[in-house]
């Protein structure tokens, strides 16, 4: 066990606003939390990291009164208190702002932010002050936003304001965000992190979650870690390197996570064979979305991949990646343009097509697009190879079984069986099975879309240690990903999207985070390296 | 594969809580076959005769037609979808099957039909119309994107109205032993229905649970984006779920009439709701991807129970209505509760 440093901010020599002492929380057969303590002091901003299944939502559903702990302390104010429940929580001044929002999506911003307490006149709402009040709120917070806007129609970025408007007009003193970054694009996460910024200024303090290492250097002031349950350690960021953080988080040293070495083998081996591309777009277009029919979607894409080959889709969100991947996949129709695959002309009009060419696809979305949670891992890993698995239409439960059962061994799966429903995996072994999925088609072509989306940095390796292995035995792979570091360093070419066309294709060598993000936004490298 | 990440000791323990016998799991997941077996035990305690032979006969022969459209309702309540048109569409079925069985004096009420050969035509015939009525029905729901409630609610009034008009109010009645044989005839101790019943019941036990088609189902009902992503043909599967439901109607359509020795514009009107009760009860999620075919035979073997239970007891049949709603709520909250801690 790593023993827990003494660290304290000096400025913040005061009284904590709140301390969580040696809280136990046990459910039937598993203890998540164990003996765990932490402190935030106002005006700071704590990190909590920690791998899937480390603690970190119970801890938090405890902050906000969902759980009550079986033992120990939470002092606020240097007050012990007991929290029944979310709304007692609230009270004390406790705002949680959730990845999923608990947004109303067909009422305005003023009325989600005021929702139940709007100012009123016995039963009559007083809409102008209502405005009033909102747009204060929003001043304060320097966010430019029409409080009659419907929140349905805002970005995830924008709701994400509101929900942090909403938490400041409850006076809360302590906002608890849980991997708010998760869904924004750069720009976004750098609105967010002055908003921050301005509610630390404001003496708030704030419980910061986040799978990112780098958002943690750039906006927590101390970082907490929890591994199994427990405190793992307590470091003030100036102190911490992401090394020793991942160390804590891990229980041991991890390697690279990268590994650049792998990308630069490739690149020689590819350089000796020069294979012909196995998947060639040429002029790929589509024009119109549901909102917009005239809206390009799509415009002239022409790219080729080669067997052994890592591509990657760079391209802030909305630039049109998932939509390459998707049109590829024959998940969406597109008007324009010819995808050969081994030289081949194909027209693509559906999935089934797609898969039976030999290309897979590892959706953005896991749990909406990849996953029959209800099912059981097994079922889940067939659902694309059941031809395959059967005959005359009945399933081999035998061949099945064998086939999960050494995915789940190749994959390191943490499951007790796999039987067990794809719904009571964490997010990186659910990640896991997706990937299982396509692995037993044998594809030619795997293009995966976010492949290390919100799963630990355990994971994270191991998926990215899979991927060299498949370029390895020759599978030809399209990687999209919005972080720069995953995309920079594993491909051995960048194609940048900006507006639906592709701005320009960076090889191995001469990507870096400015160059990419010159391409994506049009702006100089020198600009954005400034910045 | 290439990095060295082993597990974390304590993790995986963390993370899935080893399973325990949780009494109101059990309880949910079992709730109805205890309820079954407990309302069979307080019927034979107020009357012997209810676990008779002659009554379990009796019992089934009831229920059949139920049987029959919840199996077929559960393919299509584990797409997520709902089929309201069954009774609509197991009255004109009947009709057309009448009206092939006597040929071309159809209408004329003296005229027996001709039996043999014209039975089968009527039982083909009323299928035929069946999963000619299910394939609209799947047309509009998987391609046309309407909602199946509300075609299928569309249809439960279209296909009544089609019965309508071809009976023009008449019953059609006289059939042939040959034609009677299948509504009330026995194989050995077992009336020809229940057997078509059991077989039902068994061939959608099988497929659901070892076809390929069977699964495809369970996925396109789970999570149906996830389903076309893996590549199967979402829309065909939809599209077959309401051809079976209204194989089925069509079906009963026909055995309905022989069982009766009439074909009447008002059969089948309220089933919809007792075969969807049936089908929840037995534990099928109404957001599709969960429940079975077992769970339906309790479901459905249930209310015959307390159907037949109530009667007995000379309890106004008024209230079966009452005593059905309430335990289709009771059931779906009970399996929900189970649920929620499944997951917890």
């Amino acid at each position: 066990m790593v023993q827990s440093e003494p660290a304290r901010p000096d400025e913040s020599s005061g009284s904590p606003l709140l301390r969580v002492e040696r809280v136990t929380k046990t459910f039937p057969g598993v203890v998540a939390l164990q003996d765990v303590s932490l402190e935030v002091y106002p005006g700071e901003v704590l990190g909590l990291v920690g791998e899937n299944g480390a603690g970190k939502s119970t801890l938090m559903k405890i902050l906000s009164g969902v759980y009550q702990p079986d033992s120990g302390e939470i002092v606020l104010d240097g007050k012990p208190v007991t929290l029944h429940s979310p709304r007692q929580a609230q009270d004390l001044g406790i705002a949680i702002i959730y990845q999923e929002f608990n947004l109303m999506p067909n009422l305005s911003v003023e009325e989600n932010v005021f929702v139940g307490r709007e100012p009123n006149t016995g039963k009559v709402v007083r809409w102008r002050q209502l405005r009033k009040q909102t747009e204060d709120l929003l001043d304060q917070l320097g966010v430019r936003l029409n409080p009659g806007a419907i929140v349905r129609s805002l970005s995830v970025a924008e709701q994400q304001m509101v929900e942090i408007a909403k938490a400041l007009s409850l006076n809360a003193r302590l906002v608890i965000m849980d991997e708010p970054t998760s869904a924004l694009t750069d720009t976004e996460v750098a609105a967010l992190f002055d908003i921050i910024r301005g509610l630390k200024a404001r003496g708030l303090a704030v419980i910061y979650i986040s799978h990112r290492l780098e958002e943690i250097f750039t906006i927590c002031d101390r970082v907490t870690v929890l591994r199994d349950g427990q405190l793992a350690g307590e470091l003030p960021v100036a102190e911490a390197t992401p090394d020793r953080i991942v160390r804590l988080m891990v229980g041991r040293p991890l390697m690279d996570l990268f590994r650049p070495e792998q990308a630069e083998r490739r690149l020689e081996i590819l350089a000796e064979r020069s294979p012909e591309p196995v998947l060639e777009v040429r002029g790929l277009g589509r024009t119109g979305t549901g909102q917009d029919p005239s809206a390009i979607v799509l415009e002239d894409v022409s790219f080729s991949v080669r067997p052994g080959e890592i591509v990657g889709l760079a391209g802030l969100v909305g630039s049109g990646r998932t939509e390459i991947a998707r049109a590829i996949f024959g998940a969406d129709e597109y008007d324009r343009g010819e995808i050969l695959v081994d030289g081949q002309p194909t027209r693509i009009r559906s999935p089934r097509e797609a898969i039976r060419l030999g290309i897979g696809l590892v959706p953005e979305d896991r749990k909406l697009q990849a996953l029959v949670l209800s099912l059981a891992i097994r079922e889940n890993m067939a659902l694309s190879l059941l031809d395959r698995l059967s005959r005359f239409g009945v399933v081999r439960l035998g061949a099945e079984r064998a086939l999960a059962r050494r995915m789940v061994d190749a994959l390191r799966v943490r499951t007790p069986s796999i039987e067990q429903k794809v719904l009571n995996l964490s997010g990186g072994n659910q990640q896991k099975v997706v990937i299982a999925k396509w692995l037993a088609l044998h594809p030619k072509i795997l293009i995966m879309d976010e492949p290390t989306r919100g799963i630990d940095i355990g994971a994270k390796a191991e998926v990215h240690g899979l991927m060299h292995q498949l370029a390895a035995d020759g599978v030809a792979i399209l990687m999209i990903s919005s972080e720069l570091p995953e995309i920079i360093h594993m491909s051995d070419r960048i194609l940048v999207m900006r507006q639906g066309r592709i701005a320009g294709e960076l090889g191995h060598a001469e990507a870096t985070q400015e160059t990419v993000m010159a391409l994506a936004t049009g702006v100089s490298a020198s600009t954005v390296a400034a910045a | 594969m290439a990095t060295e990440t082993g597990a974390v000791p304590g993790t995986a323990a963390l993370e899935r809580p080893r399973r325990r016998i949780d009494p109101i799991e059990l309880l949910g997941r079992f709730a109805p076959i205890l309820f079954l077996i407990v309302l069979a035990v307080i019927f034979t305690s107020q009357q012997p005769a209810f676990a008779s032979e002659q009554n379990f006969w009796f019992l089934l022969r009831q229920n059949f037609v139920y049987g029959i459209l919840a199996v077929g309702m559960t393919f299509v309540i584990l797409t997520g979808g709902i089929d309201l048109s069954v009774g609509s569409v197991l009255a004109f079925a009947g009709l057309v099957a009448a009206a092939v069985a006597k040929g071309s004096n159809w209408r004329d009420v003296g005229n027996p039909d001709a039996g043999g050969t014209a039975v089968l035509m009527a039982a083909l015939a009323a299928t035929a119309v069946g999963a000619g009525a299910g394939l609209i029905h799947g047309f509009a729901v998987a391609k046309l994107k309407v909602p199946a409630f509300v075609v299928t609610l569309g249809g439960l009034a279209a296909w009544r109205g089609a019965a309508q008009v071809m009976s023009q109010g008449q019953p059609i009645n006289r059939f042939s032993d040959d034609y009677r044989f299948w509504g009330s005839g026995f194989i050995g101790p077992a009336p020809v229905p229940v057997v078509i019943f059991a077989a039902f019941v068994l061939l959608g036990f099988l497929v659901l649970r070892f076809t390929t088609y069977g699964r495809s189902i369970y996925a396109v009902g789970g999570n149906p984006e996830a389903a076309r992503l893996s590549g199967l043909n979402t829309t065909g599967l939809i599209m077959s779920v309401y051809v079976i439901s209204g194989f089925c109607a069509g079906l009963c359509g026909f055995l309905l009439t022989a069982r009766l020795g009439a074909a009447e514009v008002v059969a089948g009107q309220g089933y919809e709701l007792i075969v969807i009760a049936a089908v929840v009860i037995g534990g099928t999620s109404l957001f599709g991807g969960e429940g079975s075919i077992l769970g339906t035979l309790v479901g459905t073997l249930l209310i015959g129970v307390l159907y037949s239970g109530l009667a007995i007891n000379n309890v106004n049949p008024y209230f079966q209505p009452i005593i059905i709603g309430v335990i289709v709520v009771l059931s779906v909250y009970l399996d929900q509760l189970a649920k929620r801690r499944r997951r917890a």
